[in-house]
């Protein structure tokens, strides 16, 4: 060895595409830093500080602990969270079960109604239900004298709004499933018991797992079911509400969020290791599956579905019954009176159309940012350590409930020193906020299709002397564009629904459709409210359907290259 | 160890690596490798999986560079340079075609970068089509071609620019026997013609010994030998090089004297020894001969035959040479002459000047 040579170690000269893409993920990984970071930072400290902003220590924990009546909601939380999880993951998993493994018709139908719950904020369900169950609900009786209103309004609401996601989920687990197992087990006489018990439920378990985490933390985390349907009945999340907007109450609101950041944090952790342990199952050899017809089990799957689509048809056609009924159960005569939000409390038909907005500004910026950010992170070369930060920053918003997001927002930028407070009350702030609630899933989706992408693209586009962005614009946008338009679609269709993050950040002219069903129904508006909601429902549904079509025509030209 | 070695071409090196070391955290992946490959040369990495050959390639691209020396290139240095700033083509297994380009936007993507008139391009691309033998796929996707075609059309690619480097990582693993064989010889004719220098990574002998002008052999980050292919076949320079190319008979022995060895019981004539004691003697199947007339004979008795098409692999064993076997090829000439089966004794013999002998 010339140790002479051992002294010099060489530094690479960065390149002109280098320093532009790092100042790319700087410029973005700031934007993490302003509308996520800081204000999680600050929501922190506020809750160490009494209302006159003096360091309290532990102080304000030492009063909620001894605030019984706080207290009792973390228990309340506990409760429904996991009674939600339990009754969501198995009517999920024989859901999936019957269309991943059944030959029953209507498969494609079924799978669609079963997403319907994604497009409607989580305060429909508890709308219908008061019209089925309330007091003057139409089968009324099924509850055999038992209450709508608390646990068993808002369990029934969180398993509506959280099925999909469970199923999602599992679909995917049990769709990686290698046939040659099941040969193998059958032709070892094993019988369909044993093999459900040896085969099936352990190659399904990692799903499994994660979809109870995620339905855990989506239950925890949720405002919009208990508010409605909840009554006496508090959690966590009507918590933060109440003592923010009820009581205005700020210390202790942090304080609420903070635990609230607990147990949806610990999930997010614990989902992050499976997931991880997920992609090592995964066999790029596995034989897939085809199921094979059974009278008795196929008719079986087949009713259970229909009965899962008509609980979800059911929660919706009562929504559409309720908003179209003039005065329930008075007058039964059908007409549009409800809609005429302007009469209203909550902000009327603006409100509609600033949640229109707001969808498309976050569907478009949201998707620019989050997949620059992905591809400079994927794509970038040194600087590691900035890019692992960038890595965390962009998994975060996944274990930050929105309530204590929009929480963190009113600290961070109502401060009066804050040189971003004019986005305070403005449509700005909505889209600033909704882009970062909704940042992990969008990022984690561009990343996946980053990573599919051959790696040598940008080496062999260096070679070729091609700036980077040409190889960007050129290459990456065109082929990863089914991603970029799913992320886009995800983020219009939460932006119009979402209801956590933005109910404290919402000005007097920036009120949202889906505040407005909140506000509504608060006032004892619940037609309205409901008519409101499917509004946004059959909004969601139609971009929903216009963006299928689009991204055919849009893809059939630009992925002709995909057909052999 | 590599002072045998001839080089092809006199004057300055076109591409010098000098004590170039590449450190990924605490493992070596290279340690302090030098080596010249001169203008117009074709020269072949090869080496097992892990031996740094791709790492090297990457090295001189700039795509990965190393922790400590020198890369020179056309008489600059260019050890710090990132690769849009350097000078040459690449061409990578997965061809990494652009999916969404037709094959005659994907050759004509980097004589856009060079700010050419429209007309400029689009001749160039269809002469390279042409010399790729695509004349008349111009307008197709990569994915409606064939893996052939496809590499075919990433070597049209890397040569548009005409660098004055091309860059071959394992260009044909990925290809099924015959189109590999086929394009082994394209590639070979279409570097003679176009004269620019090349460095293709391989982990295939047979690639390497058919078209590199010179085999730079690796192993564990280190060079094992650099050579003509005739030279790394007929003299490895190390008993790793002599394990890795073709098939190799290893047998333990000793030198007590200058041009003698003995295996066993059996002292045997041999070129190379140089009385230096324990020894491993090295011999290829294929120098061994049926027949008593030679020096260096014995009887020997055949353990085991394996039919292999064109000649037959018999597994021989001998009282004389100790517990030692060896693999032995012989025609179906002398298969069918000498009536070889499973069982018979017969004479073969060693030729001296066959075998290799390596330190223990």
């Amino acid at each position: 060895m010339h140790t002479s040579q051992l002294d010099k170690v060489v530094k690479p000269k960065s390149s002109r595409d280098d320093r532009q893409m790092l100042m790319f993920m700087i410029v973005i990984a700031s934007y993490l830093v302003f509308a996520l970071a800081l204000p999680l930072y600050t929501i922190l400290s506020k809750s160490f500080k009494n209302n006159d902003g003096d360091f309290v220590g532990l102080g304000n924990y030492v009063e909620y602990f001894n605030t019984p009546a706080l207290v009792y909601s973390i228990q309340n939380s506990l409760t429904i969270s996991l009674i939600t999880t339990v009754i969501s993951v198995s009517i999920a998993f024989m859901l999936a079960y019957g269309l991943n493994r059944s030959c029953m018709p209507f498969k494609g139908t079924f799978k669609a109604i079963a997403m319907i719950p994604i497009l409607v904020p989580s305060l429909l369900p508890g709308i219908a239900l008061i019209y089925l169950f309330g007091k003057q609900g139409m089968i009324r009786w099924l509850l055999f004298g038992h209450d709508i209103y608390g646990p068993i309004g808002i369990v029934i609401s969180e398993v509506f709004f959280t099925l999909p996601h469970a199923l999602i989920i599992i679909m995917t687990a049990l769709s990686i499933a290698d046939a040659r197992l099941y040969e193998a087990a059958d032709s070892l006489r094993t019988s369909k018991l044993k093999i459900f018990f040896t085969v099936t439920l352990p190659g399904a378990r990692y799903g499994l797992i994660s979809a109870a985490f995620v339905v855990f933390t989506l239950t925890i985390t949720d405002f919009g079911a208990p508010k409605v349907i909840g009554g006496g009945y508090n959690v966590l999340a009507t918590d933060i509400y109440k003592q923010v907007i009820g009581q205005q109450n700020f210390e202790m609101g942090a304080v609420v969020s903070l635990i609230l950041l607990l147990p949806a944090a610990v999930a997010f952790m614990v989902d992050r290791i499976v997931q991880r342990k997920q992609v090592a199952l995964l066999s790029a050899r596995a034989v897939a599956l085809e199921p094979k017809p059974s009278t008795v089990f196929d008719r079986a799957m087949l009713g259970y579905s229909i009965l899962i689509s008509i609980f979800i048809l059911g929660i919706l056609g009562t929504c559409q019954y309720a908003a179209l009924i003039k005065f329930y159960p008075y007058d039964l005569t059908m007409g549009l009176s409800n809609y005429q939000f302007d009469l209203m409390d909550g902000g009327g038909w603006d409100s509609y159309f600033n949640s229109l907005e707001l969808g498309a500004w976050t569907a478009v910026i949201g998707t620019t940012v989050v997949f620059l950010g992905a591809f400079m992170v994927e794509k970038g070369k040194g600087f590691k350590q900035g890019r692992n930060i960038f890595q965390f920053l962009a998994m975060l918003p996944m274990a930050v409930p929105g309530l204590v997001l929009g929480l963190a927002y009113i600290f961070f930028f109502n401060a009066p020193n804050n040189p971003f407070h004019f986005i305070y009350h403005t449509m700005a702030i909505l889209v600033v906020s909704t882009v970062v609630h909704f940042y992990t899933v969008s990022h984690l989706t561009a990343i996946t299709a980053l990573k599919q992408m051959d790696k040598e693209f940008e080496s062999v586009g260096a070679s070729l002397k091609a700036p980077f962005y040409k190889t960007f614009t050129k290459i990456t946008v065109p082929v990863c564009l089914p991603a970029i338009l799913d992320i886009s679609i995800y983020l219009f269709v939460n932006a119009m629904t979402t209801v956590s993050a933005v109910v404290f950040l919402y000005g007097p002219h920036t009120a949202l459709a889906s505040v407005a069903v909140l506000n509504m129904d608060d006032a004892g508006d619940i037609a309205p409210a409901a008519a409101m909601g499917m509004m946004i429902f059959y909004t969601n549904a139609g971009v929903r359907i216009v963006h299928g079509l689009l991204s055919r025509g849009v893809l059939k030209k630009t992925q002709a290259w995909r057909a052999r | 160890m590599n002072d045998a070695t001839t080089q092809p071409s006199s004057g300055a090196p076109y591409l010098r690596i000098a004590d170039l070391t590449k450190k990924f955290g605490d493992f070596t992946a290279l340690k302090d490798i030098s080596l010249e490959v001169f203008e117009g040369e074709f020269v072949c990495f090869l080496g097992p999986s892990g031996c740094g050959k791709t790492t090297l390639l990457r090295a001189i691209a700039g795509l990965d560079i190393q922790t400590y020396g020198k890369v020179e290139q056309g008489g600059k240095d260019v050890s710090v340079l990132p690769p849009a700033e350097r000078d040459f083509g690449i061409v990578f297994q997965s061809y990494a075609l652009f999916p969404n380009l037709s094959i005659r936007k994907n050759i004509a993507y980097g004589l856009e970068n060079q700010k050419l008139a429209k007309v400029a391009i689009d001749n160039r691309v269809q002469e390279l089509l042409d010399l790729v033998g695509l004349s008349d796929q111009g307008e197709k996707y990569p994915a409606q071609l064939s893996g052939g075609q496809q590499q075919r059309v990433a070597l049209a690619r890397a040569i548009a620019i005409s660098p004055g480097l091309l860059l071959l990582d394992e260009p044909l693993s990925a290809l099924d026997a015959k189109v590999r064989v086929m394009l082994r010889h394209e590639i070979k004719e279409l570097q003679r013609k176009l004269g620019v220098t090349t460095v293709m990574v391989t982990h295939d002998q047979e690639e390497a010994l058919t078209m590199a002008d010179r085999i730079v052999v690796m192993n564990d980050g280190v060079i094992e030998q650099v050579g003509s292919p005739e030279e790394i076949y007929n003299t490895p320079a190390t008993r790793f090089v002599a394990d890795f190319i073709g098939t190799m008979n290893f047998v333990p022995a000793q030198s007590s004297r200058k041009g003698e060895i003995t295996i066993g019981s059996t002292t045997l004539n041999c070129d190379l020894a140089t009385g230096s004691g324990n020894l491993i003697a090295a011999i290829r199947p294929e120098d061994i001969q049926v027949g008593s007339g030679h020096q260096n004979s014995f009887t020997a008795i055949v353990e085991s035959m394996e039919f292999l098409g064109a000649f037959v692999r018999a597994e021989l064993s001998s009282v004389s040479l100790g517990d030692a076997r060896l693999l032995a090829d012989f025609s179906a000439n002398v298969v069918r002459g000498e009536q070889l089966a499973k069982g018979i004794e017969l004479p073969v013999s060693l030729p001296g000047e066959s075998i290799r002998l390596y330190a223990q």
